[in-house]
């Protein structure tokens, strides 16, 4: 209870309660899941450790398990329990969240497919790395995440000033690869699977990005989807200094 | 009440849903009410009534909803020893309802009440529709009969009574004779219509036949409504206000009202957290 009145303080429904609580975790769990399948994957990626990124391309099956639990999950508790408010938002935001969740699955099982094949078909001289790439974007994705635990929206707010980072990484490696392949045809089969790496690795950074936007919706009840990073963090921040959170746990 | 509640805009970054925005229809000021027993069950209440709209007031029992709909039509009057302090304000004519030398009979054709319980008089259903004309003076049979047939049909209940006008009141289904009751409350053509818990008696159907009529009556009246049924506020009302202890804590657009509410008490109660 951390509210002016101090007249209300549980759940009417303890059982209700417990259903939001491990709506709640499981999402973090699934969350958790896919980071480390997209860490695990951008270092099979990098060291080219087949092993590894057979276990990432085994391990979306788990994720996408999490992904039917979590949708049958909210179907029932908007049947049976009507929520409003708050609550409301949650459900609304797990339903949102657990699709780009399990997009970052895909993503992940997409560069391990890539590190694979890159492996055998290695062409001679430099090549560029999507280290950084990767870092970036497991980056998002954990701080995605990590949002989504504290409800914190300043972390939120930093998802989305890192995609910009990443989409420059992103179209700093296509120029590199088709610099590449325009002076060498030979690593022209190499250069694509490993653009097709690095669009899988951008695109979790999109998702993640998303992830973050149904954060701020949760815990501000503001839909800051397609606006200007500018007016995004004005309007948090503007909400954020007015007003005393909504939920309570 | 320190209550920005009303005169802010309700959405502070959409400001044209704002009730200030639209015709205000009635306007309680600082109204505080005090039973005979001394029992303050309102404290200082101010707010809106947009007009043509639906205005639903939820609340815990003994939050003071059911007596903020009685204050507009004067039902406390009925015993004595009560006290209203502050203003029901009736536009156009900004007539204070609360005020000592207005008649209560008369703001009670103004302002026309349907209660929780279906309660027809021990007549035909004709007489029932017809009685309010009756006490207003009217006399010509023509007149009453096309009066009867609008207020039926505007109740959705025509079609099923038209050759059966003479039959008792009580036959009817307990669905039909709370919609015979709205019948009866929009012969006198009222400005605003007040519900007090209308579907509580009433199986799913009949309720939502009464929400749905709700929905076609706001656009020819003002609607305010009192509801335990929370999910009915959400379904029928345009603007929601939540009650606690006697004060308003809250007024707003529904939409944002059970999505976003901005205040935790209310939050606490649409949510079911409060006890």
């Amino acid at each position: 209870m951390t509210g002016q009145g101090g007249e209300f303080t549980s759940h009417f429904s303890s059982q209700f309660n417990q259903e939001l609580e491990n709506l709640r975790s499981r999402v973090l769990a699934m969350g958790a899941v896919v980071e480390k399948q997209i860490g695990d994957a951008v270092t099979a990626l990098a060291t080219g450790n087949e092993n590894m990124a057979r276990s990432v391309i085994g391990g979306d099956l788990h994720v996408n398990q999490l992904e039917v639990y979590l949708d049958e999950e909210c179907r029932r508790i908007l049947a049976r329990r009507q929520p409003a408010a708050g609550d409301l938002r949650l459900v609304f935001a797990v339903i949102k969240a657990v699709t780009d969740i399990e997009r970052i699955g895909d993503s992940a099982k997409s560069v391990a497919r890539m590190a694979i094949k890159l492996i055998e078909a290695k062409p001679a001289g430099s090549v560029p790395s999507l280290q950084r790439l990767g870092e970036l974007v497991q980056e998002m994705v954990h701080k995605a995440i990590g949002a989504f635990a504290g409800m914190d929206v300043n972390v939120a707010l930093e998802v989305a000033r890192a995609d910009i980072a990443a989409d420059d990484e992103y179209r700093s490696v296509m120029r590199t690869l088709t610099t590449r392949m325009t002076d060498d045809p030979k690593a022209i089969d190499w250069a694509l699977n490993l653009i097709l790496a690095a669009r899988a690795l951008e695109r979790a950074g999109d998702h993640a990005k998303n992830i973050s936007e149904y954060l701020i919706y949760l815990v501000q009840g503001k839909d800051v989807r397609h606006v200007s990073i500018e007016d995004r963090e004005r309007q948090v921040q503007s909400h954020a200094s007015q007003t005393t959170p909504q939920r309570n746990d | 009440m320190d209550g920005p509640l009303v005169n802010a805009p309700l959405r502070p970054d959409v400001s044209t849903t704002s009730v200030a925005e639209e015709t205000i229809k009635a306007e309680v000021r600082g109204l505080s009410f005090f039973y005979a027993s001394g029992m303050q069950a309102l404290k200082s209440v101010t707010m809106s009534l947009a007009e043509n709209k639906v205005t639903a007031l939820i609340g815990p029992s003994g939050c003071g909803k059911s007596t903020l709909l009685r204050c507009f039509n004067r039902m406390h009057d009925l015993y004595p020893g009560n006290r209203y302090d502050g203003e029901i304000v009736i536009h156009p004519d900004g007539v204070n309802v609360l005020g000592p030398q207005v008649d209560p009979i008369e703001m009670r054709m103004r302002m026309s009440m349907v209660f929780q319980k279906p309660n027809p008089f021990p007549k035909s259903i004709y007489e029932n529709v017809a009685y309010g004309l009756r006490v207003r003076g009217v006399k010509r049979a023509g007149l009453i009969d096309e009066q009867v047939e609008r207020a039926l049909t505007d109740s959705a209940l025509w079609g099923e009574v038209k050759d059966r006008l003479q039959d008792q009141a009580y036959n009817l289904s307990g669905g039909q004779q709370q919609r015979l009751c709205i019948a009866r409350a929009l012969a006198v053509e009222p400005e605003i219509l007040l519900f007090d818990e209308p579907t509580s008696a009433l199986d799913p159907i009949a309720t939502a036949s009464i929400e749905e009529l709700i929905a076609e009556l706001r656009s020819r009246v003002t609607i305010l409504i009192v509801t335990h049924n929370m999910q009915q506020a959400a379904r029928v009302s345009d603007y929601t206000a939540f009650m606690y202890l006697g004060e308003l804590v809250e007024f707003g657009d529904a939409d944002d009202f059970f999505t976003n509410p901005k205040q935790k008490r209310t939050e606490d109660y649409i949510t079911g957290r409060y006890g």
